[in-house]
């Protein structure tokens, strides 16, 4: 049985749900435009992944197995419905601009993947803090990447100015290019690079090995 | 009749669902190392989006958004903060019903797509649609058009990846880059390219 500290800890560097195994990529790469938005958006799955997970556990020894991915599905879709009303509530502007992708929580795969994956083998204490844990570890991917992507791209961070732009009288050009689509994935794809290379039992084997140069006279 | 082709190009190229706007990226980056599973899976998505957006359209227009419920008599009636849970039941139970379908009637087919069909439930390109399909205030043909053209912009997406991966695992890839790395690199590269069809217009 996996101590609570590290239930809650592994997620962020060593078992990181984005970066190790490969899941709730959508909507990483589709907020984290602006910093305020990401923070919203990790606020609302870290709470998703870690009710979700409490309940589901709860409910663990009275669900048959061959309904359980409807049942989770509707703890899920009634979490994300609530997160939903309380953000248009009380952050109508952030919202809107989230628009499509708050209700996409329900098919982020780390919420479907912690329940099917640990919550239904453990107690509930521990299924919350595994939820949290993991909304920590996808949080703390986005946020590097926001923290990326906001100031090189506009020059701002939480909508305050840090590197002053040309057009407002400053230094700085903005890169365009880092307000679009293809630089989140090369983003991500970076991140994973370094994380990597510091962690390095997290680097995948080669499909295939390039074998060493042969002298023309060795090989006849 | 021009207009239906301008929005079924806009969802193939400008809009396409995985490149542009990140949806259903977690199957398209595990189920991308084939071009053979990458095309039935694709196709997969084409028939379930193609089914489904329309049939969550119907349900928005006539039972969920504001007043729909007059018919009924509950003129002041709004339910549309029962949307999510409605779709994802609607795709769930299609997903189900078009598995038992298939399984009886089209053996072949659901021998080819068979173990793709659970996967896609969960895939957020097809809630995603259908959530677009309600902010966009779509019609009903608007709909089933914006379904397939959603349906075949991701499959020639994961397509063209699936391409370039089996390519690509010949190559000489540094070691933290591996797998993951590379891939998110090329799915950067290819978005890139996607990103040319930006001006087309019909």
């Amino acid at each position: 049985m996996a101590s609570s500290k590290e239930v809650l800890f592994n997620p962020i560097l060593d078992n990181n749900p984005i970066a190790l195994q490969v899941l709730g990529i959508c909507s990483a790469l589709a907020v984290t435009v602006s910093m305020a938005n990401t923070l919203v958006m990790c606020a609302a799955v870290t709470a998703v992944t870690a009710f979700s997970s409490l309940f589901i556990s709860m409910l663990r020894n009275h669900m048959p197995s061959s309904i359980r991915i409807i049942v989770q599905m509707t703890i899920i879709a009634s979490l994300v419905i609530v997160v939903d009303q309380l953000l248009q509530a009380y952050a109508f502007a952030i919202s809107k601009t989230l628009s499509v992708f708050v209700g996409l929580i329900i098919t982020n795969c780390i919420v479907l993947g912690r329940a099917e994956g640990f919550a239904m083998q453990n107690p509930p204490g521990l299924s919350f803090l595994d939820g949290i844990g993991n909304g920590l570890g996808y949080s703390a991917l986005l946020v590097t990447v926001a923290l990326i992507r906001e100031p090189l791209g506009a020059g701002t961070l939480m909508g305050y100015e840090i590197l002053p732009t040309v057009n407002n009288g400053g230094w700085y050009v903005p890169n365009g290019l880092m307000l679009l689509a293809p630089s989140a994935f090369f983003i991500i794809g970076l991140l994973i690079w370094a994380l990597r290379s510091w962690k390095r039992e997290q680097v995948e084997s080669a499909d295939f090995e390039i074998a060493d140069n042969i002298q023309y006279r060795e090989a006849l | 009749m021009e207009y239906y082709l301008s929005l079924f190009v806009r969802a193939v190229f400008i809009d396409n669902m995985a490149l542009t706007f990140f949806l259903g990226m977690c199957t398209f980056i595990a189920i991308s190392k084939k071009i053979s599973t990458a095309v039935g899976l694709g196709i997969a998505v084409v028939v379930v989006l193609g089914i489904t957006v329309p049939v969550n359209n119907l349900i928005y227009q006539h039972l969920l958004r504001e007043g729909a419920l007059s018919w009924a008599g509950y003129p002041e009636a709004d339910l549309s903060f029962l949307g999510y849970l409605s779709y994802i039941g609607v795709i769930a139970a299609l997903v189900q019903i078009l598995e038992m379908f298939l399984d009886k009637y089209v053996p072949a087919l659901y021998n080819a797509l068979g173990v793709f069909l659970p996967l896609i439930t969960v895939n957020c390109a097809i809630l995603g649609a259908s959530l677009f399909m309600v902010e966009r205030d779509y019609t009903f043909a608007e709909s089933a058009v914006f379904g397939l053209g959603a349906g075949v912009g991701w499959m020639l997406a994961i397509t063209a990846l699936a391409g370039v991966r089996e390519k690509l695992k010949y190559s000489d890839v540094p070691e933290g880059l591996r797998g993951l790395g590379i891939t998110f690199i090329s799915v950067g590269l290819i978005s890139l390219c996607f990103m040319s069809f930006g001006g087309i217009d019909l």
